[in-house]
């Protein structure tokens, strides 16, 4: 048979064509409500569309309206596998407008549940890679770590997730002296071995390397054009970690390494991950041990209500706290970007003020925007397939992406 | 000690480097709570960004934010978020255009701009010329307006719910059982630089609006208990109980 034979199709063939599907938006695998329209060459995927957009409840319209007080529970909503870290950019941009300074306590505080939240945000993300990769059971072993997590959340304010604990000045409520000890026994004992049981059961397995390796390999290059930060970009090469270059709160007294991936694929952003939640045991453990007495929350009495059972004695603290929960505090006229390193990247917030009790314009910078827009280089040349180990390890939540 | 928000080391010369890398396209340079913003004009921003780019090392665009001034002319800003990896600094960029004005798009610079611009083209209206996928993206398919602008309400104009009857997702017109309410929690004696309300009336009529105390000729006080402030008849019935009674007399 010759070759233009063998090219042209016969009578009655058909032409096989490009054909689009639609992935999503429910789908277990969408990671929320992410609509994914694949152009697709027999299995392989030529073009990637995503639609987001699903889950925008207008949060940053919403935050106009509120004073700065009442505006901070919706951070707790943007990304709510890593509730604790939304808030702390919040807090912070107030912070720097206000110049307010922050108790140690407070600090090291803040740190501590910081980092147990991207403890309980990458054992989220590591279980649903791994299972989006087609493996059960470390998924389900991870998920006790997050319920710890999700415990140790609910004995510091009361909520497991939504905790809106982090506020202007430091934290709403100090933590008793047994859930940190509590801590202290979970990091030494049950959190290492939970985690590097269900570690065993995949960092070597071949089946889960050969669904992630040499997967959507990300340059460097490629990386800072395309803005990635977090795990994203120190897979690809890039030791930038924000804790580290630009520290904030007590992350500059922590001594902790960054991990950085050689390949920038798939399987490097999951191990950097992994890694991440090893250093992560290490500053709890250096906060727990250094952590010092004293008040949590600063005493700035224009900006922090007094407590309930201070009220209840001075009329003076009794019009401190209808003021700040009626009018709220005032922040100096101007604008600011704050970003610090929640686990999922730069998490930023760009706060314009008037000089009023409510924030002008709270523009909120996810980091699964540019990760998401990214998503259709990445899967370019790849298998149908490979999109959901791809888009495991960009780890997006939809809250934070439609804001 | 001070606030502890990320701690930024401003480079030595930065500014310096700046103005000469950017040239007369800069308008002005401003710095507040520590932070460098550059204003610079719209028409050269591509060139601008390149020159920060490629000349000041800022590799990164991190954010495009837009801000809605509706009282100035142009009235929205564009705010470029820049972040440079090697000398670990941010600067912001700052550009104003108006409704029909479009902006020069840097995708062409960073893709990742490609998202940032349709946000903020969907939120806002701005126009960025050179974006070729300029369309909506967080709000809904065949949503009309642009609701982060200030004069956008809150509760928007359209509602959907499901109809049972229909079989089908129903767009209508927003019903609110209750108007929506906006306190305002400013305290009128300090900051609210506006007329309160009822306060239009006064000023109106020449007198001196409230909040500055009224000329008094005769101070007002009060001396007997009939003297009420309540009127003639009040003045009366309280003349008439506070008559006291005879004494009674002593037992000798």
């Amino acid at each position: 048979m010759s070759l233009s034979q063998d090219l042209a199709p016969t009578t009655g063939d058909e032409v096989i064509q490009n054909y689009t599907i639609n992935f999503g938006p429910q789908h277990p695998a969408a990671h929320g409500v992410l609509r994914l329209v694949m152009e697709l060459d027999g299995e392989i995927v030529e073009r990637l569309d995503p639609h987001i957009g699903l889950l925008h409840r207008g949060t940053e319209k919403l935050i106009e309206h509120k004073t700065y007080l009442q505006a901070l529970p919706y951070f707790d909503r943007l990304d709510y596998a890593s509730p604790l870290c939304m808030e702390h950019s919040y807090v912070l941009a107030i912070e720097k407008m206000l110049n307010l300074e922050v108790p140690l306590r407070a600090q090291y505080l803040r740190v501590l549940f910081a980092e147990m939240t991207r403890i309980s945000n990458h054992t989220l993300n590591i279980a649903h890679h791994i299972l989006d990769v087609g493996a059960m059971t470390p998924g389900l072993w991870l998920y006790e770590a997050r319920e710890d997590c999700m415990g140790f959340f609910e004995r510091a304010s009361g909520a497991r997730m939504h905790t809106a604990w982090f506020r202007p000045g430091g934290v709403h409520q100090d933590v008793p002296l047994k859930l940190l000890t509590d801590i202290g026994e979970w990091l030494d004992d049950r959190l290492p071995r939970l985690f590097e049981d269900a570690m065993a059961l995949v960092v070597d397995n071949r089946i889960f390397k050969q669904r992630n390796v040499d997967i959507a390999i990300v340059s460097r290059e490629d990386s800072i054009k395309w803005g990635f930060s977090g795990p994203m970009i120190r897979a690809a090469g890039i030791p930038w970690d924000i804790r580290k270059s630009q520290p904030y709160d007590v992350y500059a007294k922590m001594d902790f390494d960054i991990p950085v991936g050689t390949r920038g694929d798939c399987y490097d952003r999951f191990m950097v991950r992994v890694e991440e939640v090893r250093q992560s045991i290490r500053i709890m453990k250096q906060c727990l041990q250094q952590m010092p007495e004293g008040p949590v929350c600063s005493d700035d009495r224009k900006i922090v209500p007094p407590k309930r059972a201070e009220m209840k004695q001075s009329m003076e603290a009794l019009i401190h706290h209808f003021k700040l929960y009626t009018e709220g505090f005032k922040v100096p006229a101007g604008s600011v970007y704050v970003a610090t390193e929640s686990p999922k990247g730069e998490f930023g917030v760009y706060l314009v003020s008037d000089g009023t009790n409510k924030p002008y314009r709270c523009k909120i910078r996810p980091t699964a925007f540019s990760h998401l827009q990214a998503m259709d280089f990445m899967s370019r040349g790849h298998m149908l397939a490979d999109t959901t180990a791809i888009l495991g390890a960009l780890d997006i939540v939809f809250g934070e992406c439609d804001r | 000690m001070s606030h502890p928000a990320p701690h930024i080391e401003k480079p030595k010369g930065i500014i310096a480097a700046v103005k000469k890398a950017i040239g007369k396209n800069l308008l002005s340079v401003e710095e507040e709570f520590g932070e460098v913003a550059l204003y610079v004009r719209l028409d050269a921003l591509v060139s601008v960004m390149t020159a920060l780019r490629d000349e000041c090392e800022y590799q990164q665009l991190v954010e495009i934010a837009g801000v809605d001034w509706p009282d100035r002319d142009p009235r929205f800003e564009v705010v470029y978020c820049l972040l440079s990896l090697t000398k670990n600094h941010r600067i912001r960029v700052h550009v104003a255009t108006g409704e029909d004005v479009p902006v020069p798009s840097v995708t062409g610079i960073w893709p990742v701009a490609g998202w940032l611009e349709r946000e903020v083209f969907d939120m806002y209206g701005v126009l960025f010329s050179g974006n070729e996928d300029l369309r909506r993206i967080l709000t809904d398919y065949g949503f009309t307006g642009h609701p982060q602008r200030k004069d956008f309400p809150l509760t928007g104009y359209v509602e959907l719910r499901y109809s049972e009857e229909e079989k089908r997702v129903k767009y209508e017109p927003v019903q609110l059982a209750q108007d929506f309410r906006n306190f305002d929690f400013l305290s009128p004696w300090e900051g609210a630089d506006y007329v309160l309300p009822g306060d239009e009336k006064v000023i109106k009529s020449g007198e001196p609006p409230r909040g500055t105390s009224p000329q008094v000729n005769e101070p007002k006080t009060t001396e007997k208990p009939s003297q009420t402030g309540a009127g003639a008849a009040a003045n009366e019935e309280a003349k008439k109980r506070s008559v006291r009674k005879p004494k009674a007399e002593k037992p000798q």
